[in-house]
């Protein structure tokens, strides 16, 4: 959980793959998912491509590869468990490999291009694209404030668990859901601050 | 309920990106509108918070835990313009930070998570606390609410998964359904719980929440649920008609093998299956509709147990008396 929590700061140094601008990244990336889910399922020669380019940019990112392996694994259970299904549906298709093959391809895409490229690119990029002002705040405020919160949550989780006895055995749904409520307070008191803060840097 | 990428095709990706593009449009559009500037940065601040709060598991029966949507307890907070925008911001991040969900399977999730469960969870509270006054009414529509938007929710991405040919939907359908109904309760128990620490909290946020809340055209409702019924006639209602189709038919090659092995046998395979699969169509109705029933009336339970009548009225009489 601690890794899906916060993204490892990959390793900052400089690649090849980090110095190409983001919209080129997220162009390809985007070109690369496309051609996975819509490639029909014999059309094993795209598949297989996408692999090699898929292990290029691996070479070219400077990103570990245990760190990849391990992000990846992370994320494919569910995957692996609706293929599974699908393996022993009753209707026996037989797509399952080639649903396991795309969404690891395209898992992979997408870990590659979010770890090489700084979120505040991606969000430079989606301004080119029109993508309406006010989204892109919201945008921005979450990823600002996501791991402020998150620690806010941990901190309040520490402080109740410091002065309760509770065994942890036992789920309590109600501190739980005071500890949730109490964030959302807290979360809407620092809004107001920070809009404070932003008419006074002189936000229009 | 993410669905990464891979799992849905073409054309429901596209199709489902054009609903959910429509929707979080209308949505931008009414936020833009009616939020005044003040409560802007709320809206980032809010999907952080649904973020933090997604972490926190909760266990549903037989070892498997859920985590909170949130839809409908943003949607009950600030309303349903602002609640679509808020979970569409989260699914826009997890998908590109946390690689939780698919890019081309964003609009399909968008569709389910910001726009299905948001409106319906905002429908179903508007409704129930419209007839339930009162603290105790609102944590009794929050509790059922959450339930319903979760259902809505899972029925959905059943639909989508099925319309691509992942998984059928006879197989689809009763899994999402169940294990959803059972995340489902516990969504709707932290949502009803949250809202009432809220309340007691700060009960200024949710007087005004609720007085932003509300889409102050009706238009602007009618296009919510017109877009999420759309896509509910898209994505769903091909297989409540073609499910027992497709069992008829295999009940029918069934029986035709039967006979053709056993031609000897008076055994009327057809006309036995089909009073059998009619009743399993009716029994799964029947069974969801008394499913309904009891999360109501636990709902209705929780609202009475969180919320004594005496602490409401003494809530409700504070002002005059200073």
């Amino acid at each position: 959980m601690s890794i899906l929590w916060h993204p490892p700061a990959p390793s900052q140094a400089d690649s090849l793959i980090r110095r190409l601008p983001a919209a080129l990244k997220l162009g390809i990336a985007l070109a690369v998912i496309i051609g996975t889910v819509l490639a029909p399922v014999d059309c094993q020669l795209w598949f297989a491509g996408v692999l090699i380019f898929l292990l290029l940019a691996i070479a070219g990112s400077g990103l570990a590869l245990g760190f990849l392996v391990k992000r990846l694994l992370l994320l494919l259970p569910f995957v692996l468990g609706v293929v599974l299904v699908n393996a022993l549906a009753p209707t026996g298709r037989a797509n399952w490999l080639a649903l396991a093959v795309r969404s690891s391809l395209c898992l992979l895409t997408v870990i590659l291009v979010a770890n090489t490229t700084p979120f505040s690119e991606t969000l430079r990029v989606l301004k080119r694209v029109r993508v309406p002002a006010l989204l892109i705040t919201t945008i921005a405020l979450m990823h600002r404030y996501l791991f402020v919160l998150a620690d806010e949550a941990e901190r309040m989780r520490r402080a109740r668990a410091s002065r309760t006895f509770t065994p942890q055995r036992h789920f309590h749904w109600h501190a739980l859901s005071t500890v949730v409520g109490q964030l959302f307070v807290r979360a809407s008191e620092r809004a107001e601050r920070i809009y404070d803060a932003m008419c006074a840097r002189g936000w229009k | 309920m993410h669905i990464p990428d891979g799992f849905i095709d073409g054309k429901t990706a596209a199709l489902a990106g054009a609903i959910s593009f429509a929707g979080v449009g209308l949505a931008l559009r009414q936020v833009r509108r009616e939020l005044p500037p003040r409560k802007v940065p709320l809206l980032g601040l809010s999907a952080a918070f649904l973020f933090a709060a997604q972490m926190v598991n909760f266990p549903v029966a037989g070892g498997t835990s859920g985590h909170l949507v949130g839809g409908a307890l943003i949607a009950a907070l600030l309303g349903p313009g602002a609640a679509v925008v808020v979970v569409t911001t989260v699914l826009i991040v997890q998908c590109f930070l946390f690689q939780d969900g698919g890019v081309l399977a964003l609009g399909a999730n968008v569709f389910n998570m910001a726009i299905v469960n948001s409106v319906a969870g905002y429908g179903v509270f508007r409704l129930v606390s419209g007839v339930l006054p009162g603290t105790r009414g609102r944590v009794t529509a929050m509790a059922f609410a959450g339930w319903c938007a979760t259902v809505a929710a899972a029925i959905c991405c059943a639909g989508q998964l099925a319309w691509s040919g992942t998984i059928p939907w006879s197989a689809a359908f009763p899994a999402m359904t169940v294990v959803h109904m059972l995340i489902g309760i516990g969504e709707g128990l932290i949502s009803s719980l949250v809202l009432l620490a809220v309340e007691r909290a700060r009960p200024d946020l949710v007087a005004v929440a609720a007085k932003i809340a509300a889409p102050k055209r009706v238009g602007e409702m009618l296009g919510y649920g017109l877009l999420a019924s759309l896509g509910i006639a898209v994505f769903v209602a091909p297989f409540a008609c073609a499910w027992p189709d497709g069992l008829d038919s295999v009940a029918a090659k069934f029986g035709f093998t039967h006979n053709a092995l056993q031609p000897l046998l008076p055994v009327p395979a057809p006309e036995y299956q089909m009073p059998g699969i009619h009743s399993a169509v009716g029994a799964t109705a029947a069974a969801g509709a008394v499913g309904t029933l009891m999360v109501f009336v636990g709902s209705l339970l929780l609202g009475y147990w969180l919320a004594p009548k005496s602490r409401n009225h003494e809530h409700s009489l504070a002002p005059p008396r200073t």
